[in-house]
């Protein structure tokens, strides 16, 4: 079987009170190098077979209506998970 | 004046909701979210709770309910709707409202008795309350940060379509200390605070809520 | 549950299982095809079991072989295992809980429904409605995963009250915590609190008290005990029971998946790879959204009356409930195991049977009934599967694809474990400690010293303000919360027509338990009792949660059956039976205990709730007494801790009779409408109940003591003792009333003003109070 991952993030203007919690707490880790820190969310929707293209229109349209929310958050990419593993 | 109070798998203030409107001197009315059926009701609460649990975005699943098929053109034709807390986020879901809550500034659910000014004192459900008034309303939510962009705010603000504004102190990060929007009309509130646990001397921080469910009445009766 | 009312805490392996074992070297018995049949035990005799990683001991085993007159299948031998285990078997602490049966089973309002024996017990309010009430551990899973710990320590403590036919109305959650200040307590405390109102609030149900206490000797053991109210009307009573051959047995809920079953993966066959199922997580996971769908679909079925017999799957999940249902009835039960839905197909039987998976009940039904039970489940989406059904004969068969993998008498899993008559031995280091008294320890001089040693109380972690946790559980949800904390009791609504309602408190001073166990016991009930009494309703009935170390410990089981006997004396006193509880024990670090913790719930009735008594006062020229009598008491002190870190010397004195009169006051005054507010006077004294109840509105008061009596006055932690406030046009009645239940009334004051003055001594501005109240938390946690 195959995945369609859905990536979603914040709009930039858009307040992101968890990736600024983890931008607090990465210098105090050591890591000093990361100036801003912004969380998402991934969603991986199975299907039967290997992914085609009929597959990623309907997951775009699924990911407009139900999987974000346009008001405050952007889908930044839909796409095979088997196009990532072969990267 | 009938007044449906939706209940979806997860809501919580559902029956408080509908003693509130028993106390103002309504008849509520059980509306199921599997029911694309208003029962010929003059107005709608949508109540606060975890409809389907939020674990998508607060509001998100809830908003493609079969009853919101219905509640969705009513509200556009002028039917008054309140969405509290939960019901907010859905309504702001449905685009019925504009903008967007998320996750408090602070990271964490956040239960207190929160002071509000009243902004708007001309919606169905504020008419009952002097423009200015300081209210005592319960707070409680874990995803009660009103964001929208700077445009639209600029434009509530301007159309005097923010109705609640909290005072001493901003409880979740809410852009320009908003706490509940009216649509054009004025006819759908939604705030985060919860007026259903003010209405009655002895159980929460005030009587303040009761006079939403009056101003619905009063608005429906005007009509 | 067990014939004791104490159920099995979920998970709670530590306390389980007594020997740990490398699960690499352990050789499970033979499984041809991945099963282990009752058909191949009889064939196989002689196999090795690995019944001591499972927690048994040998004359346990032996005596699994003589009941069954074979070797267990390793489906039987986890069965036993786990209910045979200290958490699910009582087994050290039956012969001591036994003792809780001989308090007559009468509440001052009438008789109890349900008890011993049962879920949680229930008890008569008036009015046709009834109770139902219980407080339970949670203590190890939440020092593991904090979150999730508290959170499913919530849920099955809900689904108790469920299983009695009760809708819960309110939940508390008495929690102890490691020192403040330490790195571990920065990742117990903010996890168990997100968890306990991740859950909590998604439920529904209103958080309406509680305590939170911190001390080093809870650092590695933090107790996390949860503790829920329900309410029904008295013909909804249900019990757990499967009676009625034919009838169905229907597994509804969540799916079954491999939580809290870490334990069991000792009896994975070497047959499956290390990918496979002998690695399962310890840790339950929660799903609110589920348990308040199954909430409301268990009232519904209650409501169409299509249930028999209802458990709930907690501690021991299927093993459990088939095996309690079935011995609680009238015959056997038959069970096709390979129909449980599972979320991971690849769990065995033996782990189906242990999973702990959340948020599933069990119900017994009728078969013409089962359409109407099917079609409510689904109103809510709740999946239900009939898993088998009630017979006549007297075994317990379970199946799997049809080969017979359990078979066995389901009392003897359930109810025939094994008891221990545990060695106890009061501690050597008692006698130094009783003798080492607090009046050795330097008292303030001065009106300086009084102020600051107020202050360092009033800012100390026990007694600062804990709002940073309280304030994260939503205490409205409703609308029938007529108290909540910081208030002494949480109060409740049951009946929105005549106001009928519960107040509810939870105690436990472990300083006290630790010099005393049996008078500090005492102090626990005691003071559980006095705050109920403070808002104005009736003590009814008791609940417990006796956290304690290792019963293998002779000084640690003295002190627990000190403990029995102290709530049994003061109960006795009190009219209060004791309706179900929890023990919890190996609580311990290496050979270091906590201190004896028999966290105590008292259960009240009020006729009519909007007649309750704050704990603070809202406005000046209010006339404040003292009631009871103050005596020279600081050991064990809030003050001998925080100014000396002294622990030491025997617990205040207490006195039943002067407890039960300053309650009678406390009520009828209440009733009569006489208190602005009422609070009971405990640790740290009259001086924290001022600083309290002049912060929570911002009202100050003056007070002032007889020369040379200021500081027993504000730091004695003499027990049978409140602060009330009364209005002048009350005093006369006041005062009278309380001489006629020859409770000592002392005036000590007025409330006003903006600062808590102490005569000429000194004073503090009620905003200094408040600053040094609240800082703690806020210094920790932000």
């Amino acid at each position: 079987m195959g995945h369609v991952v859905v990536d979603v993030m914040l709009k930039s203007e858009i307040l992101d009170p968890q990736g600024q919690a983890v931008a607090g707490a990465l210098p105090r880790l050591g890591f000093e190098q990361f100036t801003d820190v912004r969380q998402g969310k991934r969603f991986v929707l199975e299907v039967e077979g290997d992914v085609t293209e009929a597959h990623l229109a309907a997951a775009r349209d699924a990911a407009g209506k139900l999987l974000s929310n346009p008001v405050i958050e952007d889908v930044v990419s839909v796409h095979d998970l088997a196009d990532e593993d072969a990267r | 004046m009938k007044i449906g109070v939706i209940t979806f798998p997860g809501s919580l203030d559902d029956h408080d909701a509908k003693r509130a409107v028993r106390l103002a001197g309504g008849d509520p009315v059980d509306l199921w979210h599997g029911d694309a059926d208003l029962k010929g009701v003059d107005a709608v609460v949508v109540p606060g709770g975890f409809s389907y649990g939020d674990y998508l975005r607060c509001g998100a699943i809830a908003r493609f309910a079969p009853v919101m098929e219905k509640l969705v053109p009513a509200a556009q034709g002028g039917m008054p709707v309140l969405g509290i807390c939960n019901g907010f986020q859905i309504l702001c879901e449905s685009h019925l409202l504009p903008g967007a809550l998320i996750r408090n500034e602070q990271q964490k659910f956040f239960c207190t008795d929160q002071v509000l000014r009243v902004e708007n004192a001309s919606t169905a459900w504020t008419n009952d309350f002097e423009q200015g008034a300081e209210i005592t309303i319960a707070l409680k939510n874990g995803e009660g940060c009103f964001v929208a962009d700077a445009k639209t705010l600029d434009e509530l603000e301007g159309e005097g379509r923010v109705v609640f504004r909290y005072l001493h102190g901003n409880p979740n990060g809410s852009y320009r200390d908003i706490a509940g929007v009216t649509n054009e009309r004025g006819n759908v509130v939604g705030l985060m605070p919860h007026p259903e646990h003010c209405v009655e001397e002895g159980f929460g921080p005030s009587t303040d809520g009761l006079a939403f469910f009056t101003s619905a009445i009063k608005a429906l009766a005007n009509v | 549950m067990s014939d004791l009312s104490m159920t099995p805490e979920p998970g709670h392996e530590a306390g389980a299982r007594e020997h740990h074992t490398d699960s690499n070297q352990i050789i499970a018995a033979p499984q041809t095809d991945g099963l282990d049949t009752v058909t191949k035990a009889e064939a196989s005799p002689d196999v090795e079991q690995p019944w001591a990683e499972l927690g048994l001991k040998e004359d346990e085993y032996a005596r699994i072989r003589e009941i069954l007159g074979r070797r267990p299948t390793s489906a039987e031998l986890a069965m036993y295992s786990v209910m045979w285990s200290e958490h699910c078997s009582y087994k050290s602490s039956k012969v001591h809980l036994r003792r809780f049966g001989d308090l007559p089973s009468e509440t001052p309002r009438g008789k109890q429904l349900a008890g011993i024996g049962e879920n949680a017990g229930v008890i008569d309010i008036g009015q046709g409605w009834a109770v139902t009430f219980k407080v339970e551990s949670h203590n190890h899973p939440s020092y593991i995963e904090p979150y999730q710990g508290a959170a499913t320590g919530v849920g099955g403590i809900v689904r108790d009250i469920m299983a009695m036919g009760a809708r819960p109305i309110a939940v508390m959650d008495p929690l102890r915590f490691g020192a403040l200040d330490h790195p571990d307590t920065a990742r117990v405390l903010p996890g168990v609190v997100a968890g306990i109102g991740g859950y909590g609030n998604c439920l529904g149900l209103p958080n309406i008290g509680g305590e939170v206490v911190f001390d080093d000797c809870y650092q590695g053991n933090p107790l996390v005990n949860a503790l829920c109210v329900g309410k029904l009307r008295h013909e909804d009573l249900h019990l757990a029971k499967a009676a009625g051959k034919g009838n169905k047995v229907i597994l509804f809920g969540a799916k079954t998946g491999g939580d809290g079953i870490g334990g069991v993966s000792v009896l994975a066959s070497e047959t499956f790879d290390a990918e496979g199922p002998a690695k399962r997580p310890a840790v339950q996971v929660g799903d609110p959204f589920a348990e308040k769908v199954l909430i409301e679909c268990c009232l519904d079925l209650y409501a169409a009356g299509v249930v028999e017999g209802i458990q709930d799957l907690g501690g021991a999940g299927l093993s459990c409930a088939t095996s309690e249902l079935a011995s609680a009835g009238d015959g056997g039960m038959r069970i096709e195991l390979d129909r449980v839905p599972l979320r991971d197909s690849s769990l065995r039987a033996e782990e189906i049977l242990m999973s702990e998976s959340q948020e599933r009940m069990m119900a017994v039904v009728e078969p013409e009934k089962l359409d109407e039970f099917m079609a409510i489940a689904n109103k809510w989406d709740v999946e239900a599967t009939v898993l088998g059904e009630v017979t006549d004969g007297e075994h317990l068969v379970i199946t799997w694809h049809g080969e017979v993998v359990v078979d066995v008498p389901p009392r003897s899993v359930a109810h025939d474990g094994p008891v221990y008559e545990r060695p106890l031995a009061r501690p050597d280091y008692l006698d130094a400690l009783q003798s080492d008294s607090a009046s050795l320890l330097t008292r303030p001089s001065s009106g300086h010293e009084l102020r600051e040693q107020l202050l360092a109380v009033l800012g100390s972690p026990n007694i600062a303000d804990k709002s940073w946790i309280t304030d994260q559980y939503d205490r409205y949800v409703m609308g029938n919360t007529a108290l909540a904390m910081p208030d002494d009791a949480g109060v409740v609504r049951v009946d929105e027509g005549t106001g009928l309602g519960v107040a509810v408190s939870t105690d436990c001073n472990g300083r006290f338990t630790k010099l005393d166990p049996f008078i500090g016991s005492q102090h626990a009930v005691a003071e559980a009792y006095r705050n109920v009494a403070a808002t104005g309703a009736t003590p009814l009935a008791v609940s417990d949660c006796l956290n304690f170390g290792s019963p293998e410990d002779a000084g640690v089981m003295w002190q627990f059956s000190q403990a029995v006997d102290g709530i049994i004396e003061a109960c006795r006193s009190f009219g209060t039976p004791v309706t179900g509880g929890n023990v919890s024990f190996y609580n311990q670090t290496g050979d270091v205990a906590i201190h004896p913790t028999p966290v105590v719930a008292v259960l009240g009735v009020m006729d009519d709730v909007s007649k309750r008594t704050p704990s603070a006062w809202k406005d000046a020229g209010l006339a404040l007494y003292v009631l009871g009598e103050t005596r020279d008491e600081l050991n064990g002190s809030e003050w001998a801790c925080v100014v000396h870190g002294h622990l030491g010397g025997t617990p205040p004195q207490i006195h039943l009779d002067n407890e039960k009169a300053l309650a009678t006051v406390l009520i009828d005054g209440a009733r009569d409408g006489l208190f602005a507010s009422a609070h009971d006077l405990s640790s740290g004294g009259l001086a924290v109940a001022l600083a309290e109840g002049a912060v929570r509105h911002g009202v100050g008061a003056s007070v002032e003591f007889e020369q040379g009596n200021a500081f027993v006055s504000l730091f004695s932690e003499s027990a049978g003792r409140a602060l009330v406030a009364v209005a002048p046009e009350h005093v006369e009645a006041f005062e009278a009333m309380a001489g006629g239940h020859g409770v000592p009334a002392t005036k000590i004051g007025e409330t006003g003003g903006g600062a808590l003055a102490v005569g000429d001594l000194f004073s503090v501005p009620v905003a200094e109070l408040a600053e040094t109240h609240q800082a703690p938390l806020r210094k920790v946690f932000g």
